[in-house]
Parts: structure tokens; C-alpha cells; sequence
């Protein structure tokens, strides 16, 4: 995974509330490798119509929304399944920053590990960049600010997420920096806590 | 020492090391492990040459696109790209060496079932899965949640995951369930109170007289819930019942590992004075059995109640409830229980134990479903399946008119050949009504096994009371 500290581009609006999982990506696509891009899956029942064509006035068929990096939206976005997929679909389609009031905790997480940003403001702000949309706007990861044509706001981010968007760390590769720790605490605790220590796998 | 809660005990026993500013790396006692959020990781290990560090911990097995009809051991029941999926996990288990119930297997179910059945999940444990249900886990005084196909990889390759702690909810149901309430309805009924962001950032403890009174089965189905209420975990503390629910079982410990095991299990319940960051209290005698009307699971009302108008909401909720009632083919005003439905599903993670059955077979038993319509009892694993035959259950059931199906998520999500058409309507025992979550376009109403079965015999939304 690369690393990013800003990004301009042009936001597009999807001004719904509780766009779940199984929303951004329909299970049914989540048998695809992934090797052939989750792109044209992203949202793919609200961007279709019944005759599966896709809606042309649905928010990111607009024109304006050809090539947007950031997505507005509204609250508990990603809640539902863990599936990572529905991170897999955005970024495959190009989207880099997802801005709402909240998200679904495990969605936030995937999206860290994937290089995306949920950036959190109040719903008010959110409110506000939702009329403005389309527009183009700056998201930066030093400042922690959104800035656009006459609006600049601060958002939210953990500390650690904002050091792991910015230098693009492999997890695992951190954590095993750490294998000395895990085997001395796996020992510690396999003295205390037997019980957790099955019997090895039958083959 | 200052008090704690239950959460907290579990917590302070699974940190590995902790930095200033608070992320853990957490030691993980158990991975879950099924075939469509797994390919990837595994992939992952091979392409950097890595191992799964611990496998004895680590329990495969394919439940999402298996399908449940009885001539699933023919390849053409299934998509190529499902059968691709399982035959990797087949190929993955083997190659790690990790646990493994093939479909082949009697053990075989999903995986949130068969975890505690064949008691891989014990009290105080660390439960991963990625799977967003593996809050269910949480019923036996585990902490346990759903994690990404990344974090998948990095629990195979360090049997540790990096986590910040969660704030602490109390969500106590005090006193008696009224006659023809179940877990079901509490736990639809709490997210109805939270709405499906009120428990972000939280993990909840659900205690109470009421919850107490569950059996581990009704414990299960109100933590898998926990989920659609935000919180990535729910628990409940342990106590003779969780420790009767996992003696014996196959990988549950033995003598003086039992023991030893239990002198642990006993401390772990919340201190007096723990802290809490919310606290939500709701009588048990104000639950009432309940459905969704919409298309999130906090649009839960009481089966008596009638579909709202959007304009009774604020905000966002307006232009949601406007959607989810459009959606849902319904009309403000309109009474649930003169829903018709098309399909009934019993089963999934959330209500495909024996109890569920159980209770839904009492509903049923020497009645017909009505005629036209769909409906299918999906048992959450093949031990499930073999003890509700050998009670009569599947007897019951398919007298009735039901079909009686292999273990598998089947119906809960359309990701294997039990879908719902564009429009059909559905009395559902699973945990999601999002929109398409059954199928494209189909209509989902959450409810439990015992009202689900009641709706099977009338073909409409039913208040199960009427029946009993």
C-alpha cells in the first residue's frame, strides 16, 4: 500500500443515510477475484435500474461525478457486514475519501488498511459540503483539514490511522517487530491458561 | 485495584504490548475462519512466504455460498465462482494445516454455530472471525468481533491484532419476558431503542434478570445482534449455565484443565462500581414480540403497531424511513399484521440453533403453511440438523409443508442459490433487512423463529400470541 498526505479532487454527494455494506457491494459479486477490479460493483443496485441499465440519474452517474476521488454522505456509512469488499469497490472505483457524521466501526478499519480515508465531521458541516456538491476539494492528512471554494473544515482521525494512511505501513510487518513479545506472552499465558492451548490439528 | 467490567478483565488479560497512546497489540485465542472473506488472506501469507503462526487456534469452514439443498454434493447446485471459493478454503485448511469441517462433514455448519458447539469458544476467550456475526461469541463471556479480510491475514501471520479499546454500555433488560417473547425480540428491540449507530464505538454488556433467564441459545442470538446496533462486540457474563453449555463439549478442556479453567471463569462478571460510558436500562415486560417495517434493523415496532409516516422522524430519518417504506412496497398506516408475505425463512446465525427450532416447530406443529407459499428451515450446522430429526422437529416441519434443508447461511445473505426475487416478501429469522440483502430487490421482515412460523401458518405478518 502506497501512502498519500493530500489529495485534490472532485467530491460527489450521496446524500443517504446508513448506506450499508451489502450496499456498496451486493454479496452476490463477492465470489469475483479480486484481480478483475470491484469498480463497476460499487453500489451496483442503486446505480442500476430493474432493467439493468445504469441510472442515469442516480448521484455518481451524474457527469459530475465522473472521476470524483471523494465521496459525501451521511451517517453510519459501511455499517453491516465485515466485508472488505465494500472498501475493495470504492477504491477500485477510484475513491480515495469518504466524508460522514459516522461509519461502521469494522468498515473504518478495512478502510485504513486499504489507504482510504473516513474522514468524520459533524453532520451540520457534512449538511453544508452536500449542497455545495459537486465541487472540488483538498483533503489533507498534515493539517487534518477539507478545504474548498469558501469552506475549510477540520476532521477528525486517529492518530495512528493518520500515521498509517500518510506512510502506507504494512501491518503484519509491523506487528511482527514485535514476535518476540507475542511468543513470550503466548508462553506467559499458556502457563495461566492452559485451556486455551488445544491439542495439536488432526490432519 | 479499581473496578472493572467484564470487558475490561478480558481486555487486560490479551494485551501484548500497548503504546502511548493507547492501541493494543491483543493476543487472539480463537480465529474463525469461512471461505469468502479468506481467499485473499491466505493469498497473502503464501505471496510472502508466511505461516498461519498459530493453526491449533485457527477453524476453517465453508458456510456463506455452500448451498443447503439435498443435492448440494452435485457441483452444478452451485456458481463457478463459489465452487472456486470453497475448493480454496478446501485447499488453504489443508495447506496451513488449521481445523477444518469440510462440507463433507456432519460438524459442518455455520461457522458461528459450530465454534461453540464443538466448544472452540470459552469464557474469557479472544474470538475472531471475518465475519461481522462474531459478536454472537460474546454470549459465552468471550470478547469477539468481525474483523476485515486484511486483519484476517494479520491474525493468521501473528495470532495478534491491533486494536484500540472500546467504551464500556451496560444494556440491562430487567425483570420478566412476557409469554411469546423471546431473545429475538430484545435484541431487535434494544437496536430499537439504540437506533444502528448507537452502539459505535462501544462494547456492549447485556445483563438483567431477563438475560439471565436466557438459555445459551437466546444468550447467542442477543449478542449476534450487537452488531447492527453499531457495537462491534456484545457480552454476557458467564455463569452455570455457560459453564453446563460447555462442559463435555469436544474441544472444551477436561479435568484439572477444567478446573483450572473455571477458577478464571468465575472472576469474570463487572465489578460493582465499574465504570460505564452509557447505560441503558429497558423493562422486560415492556418488550413485545416485534418486526422491521423497513429496510435498517432499527426500524423495529411491536407486531400491534402500524407502518410509520417518514414525517413522524427528523432529520436524515425523513428522507431514510421515506425510501425504506417505497422500498418495502408498504403504505404509512397500514397495519403489520396485515403484511402478506411470500417466503419464510428460519435459520442463520442469529435463530438456526435446536431452540430456535424448537420453538418454531411449536408454533407449527399439526398445522399447514398457508397455501402458495415459500418456506424453508435452514438448521445452522449438520449436528443441528441430525438432533431436530431425531426430536421429530423435522417431522413437524416438513408435515406442515416446510422444506428442510442442509446447514448453511443460505437465505440470511444472497450469496449462494437461496435468494428472494425482485419484490418477494420475506418473514425472516436472519439479523439484516438492508436493502437486496436477500436478493435484488427483495423485501425483508426480522422476526423471530416463533413469529416467523406463525406468519408461515396465517401468510401474514402475525402476532404469535394469537396462536398460542
Amino acid at each position: 500500500m502506497t501512502g498519500w498526505t493530500r489529495i485534490e479532487g472532485r467530491a460527489t454527494a450521496l446524500p443517504v443515510e446508513n448506506i450499508d455494506t451489502d450496499q456498496l457491494i451486493p454479496a452476490r459479486f463477492m465470489s469475483t477475484p479480486r484481480s478483475e477490479g470491484y469498480g463497476d460493483f460499487l453500489l451496483y443496485d442503486m446505480r442500476h435500474g430493474d432493467d439493468g441499465q445504469p441510472d442515469p440519474e442516480f448521484a455518481l452517474n451524474r457527469p459530475e461525478a465522473k472521476g470524483a476521488r471523494i465521496l459525501i454522505t451521511r451517517r453510519n456509512f459501511g455499517a453491516g457486514s465485515s466485508r472488505e469488499a465494500a472498501v475493495y469497490a470504492l477504491v477500485d472505483a477510484g475513491i480515495q475519501v469518504v466524508i460522514a457524521p459516522s461509519f461502521g466501526d469494522i468498515f473504518s478499519s478495512n478502510a485504513i488498511n486499504n489507504g482510504l480515508l473516513p474522514a468524520r465531521l459533524d453532520a451540520e458541516v457534512v449538511e453544508v459540503l452536500l449542497a455545495a456538491c459537486a465541487v472540488d476539494l483538498t483533503v489533507d492528512l498534515e493539517s487534518l483539514m477539507i478545504t474548498g471554494p469558501g469552506v475549510s473544515f477540520a476532521f477528525e482521525l486517529d492518530p495512528v490511522w493518520r500515521q498509517k494512511l500518510i506512510n502506507g505501513w504494512d501491518d503484519i510487518d509491523l506487528t511482527l517487530a514485535h514476535a518476540d513479545e507475542i511468543a513470550a506472552f503466548a508462553e506467559d499465558r499458556k502457563e495461566r491458561a492452559p485451556w486455551v492451548w488445544p491439542a495439536p490439528v488432526q490432519g | 485495584m479499581s473496578p472493572k467490567t467484564l470487558y475490561d478483565k478480558i481486555w487486560d488479560a490479551h494485551v501484548v504490548q500497548q503504546d502511548e497512546d493507547g492501541t493494543c497489540l491483543l493476543y487472539i485465542d480463537r480465529h474463525l475462519v469461512h471461505e469468502v472473506t479468506s481467499p485473499q488472506a491466505f493469498e497473502g501469507l503464501r505471496m510472502s512466504g508466511r505461516k498461519v503462526r498459530a493453526p491449533e487456534k485457527t477453524i476453517a469452514v465453508p458456510d456463506h455460498n455452500v448451498p443447503t439443498t439435498l443435492d448440494r454434493d452435485d457441483a452444478a447446485t452451485m456458481t463457478e465462482d463459489s465452487r472456486i471459493q470453497v475448493a480454496a478454503l478446501d485447499a488453504n485448511a489443508k495447506e496451513f494445516g488449521v481445523n477444518y469441517y469440510p462440507v463433507s462433514d456432519i460438524r459442518q455448519g455455520i461457522v458461528h454455530i459450530v465454534g461453540p458447539e464443538q466448544g472452540w469458544t470459552l469464557p474469557g476467550m479472544t474470538v475472531v472471525c471475518g465475519d461481522s456475526h462474531t459478536a454472537t461469541h460474546g454470549a459465552f463471556g468471550a470478547l469477539a468481533h468481525g474483523i476485515g479480510t486484511s486483519e484476517v491475514e494479520h491474525v493468521l501471520a501473528t495470532q495478534t491484532l491491533i486494536q484500540k479499546k472500546s467504551k464500556n454500555m451496560k444494556v440491562e433488560i430487567t425483570g420478566k419476558l412476557r409469554p411469546g417473547v423471546t431473545a429475538k425480540d430484545i435484541t431487535l428491540s434494544v437496536i430499537g431503542v439504540t437506533g444502528t449507530a448507537g452502539g459505535t464505538g462501544y462494547v456492549i454488556e447485556y445483563c438483567g434478570e431477563a438475560i439471565r433467564d436466557l438459555s445459551m441459545e437466546g444468550r447467542m442470538t442477543v449478542c449476534n445482534m450487537a452488531i447492527e446496533g453499531g457495537a462491534r462486540a456484545g457480552l454476557i457474563a458467564p455463569d452455570e449455565k455457560t459453564f453446563e453449555y460447555c462442559k463435555g463439549r469436544p474441544h472444551a478442556p477436561k479435568g484439572a484443565q477444567w478446573e483450572a479453567a473455571m477458577d478464571w471463569w468465575k472472576t469474570l462478571f463487572s465489578d460493582e462500581d465499574a465504570h460505564w460510558d452509557k447505560v441503558i436500562t429497558i423493562k422486560g415486560e415492556d418488550i413485545a414480540p416485534v418486526v422491521t417495517w423497513g429496510t435498517s434493523p432499527e426500524d423495529v415496532l411491536p407486531i400491534t403497531a402500524t407502518v410509520p409516516n417518514p414525517t413522524d422522524f427528523k432529520g436524515g430519518k425523513v428522507d431514510a424511513a421515506k425510501r425504506s417504506i417505497e422500498y418495502m412496497g408498504l403504505e404509512a398506516g397500514q397495519k403489520l399484521s396485515d403484511i402478506k408475505i411470500d417466503t419464510v425463512f428460519i435459520g442463520s446465525c442469529t435463530n438456526g440453533r435446536i431452540e430456535d427450532l424448537r420453538a418454531a416447530a411449536a408454533v407449527v406443529k399439526g398445522k399447514k403453511i398457508k397455501d402458495g407459499l415459500r418456506a424453508m428451515v435452514v438448521p445452522g450446522s449438520g449436528l443441528v440438523r441430525a438432533q431436530a430429526e431425531e426430536e421429530g422437529l423435522a417431522q413437524i416441519f416438513q408435515d406442515a409443508g416446510f422444506e428442510w434443508r442442509l446447514a448453511g447461511c443460505s437465505m440470511c445473505l444472497a450469496m449462494n442459490p437461496d435468494q428472494l426475487a425482485p419484490g418477494e416478501r420475506c418473514a425472516s429469522t436472519s439479523n439484516r433487512n438492508f436493502e437486496g440483502r436477500q436478493g435484488y430487490k427483495g423485501r425483508t421482515h426480522l422476526m423471530s423463529p416463533a413469529m416467523a412460523a406463525a406468519a408461515a401458518i396465517t401468510g401474514h405478518l402475525t402476532d404469535v400470541r394469537e396462536l398460542m
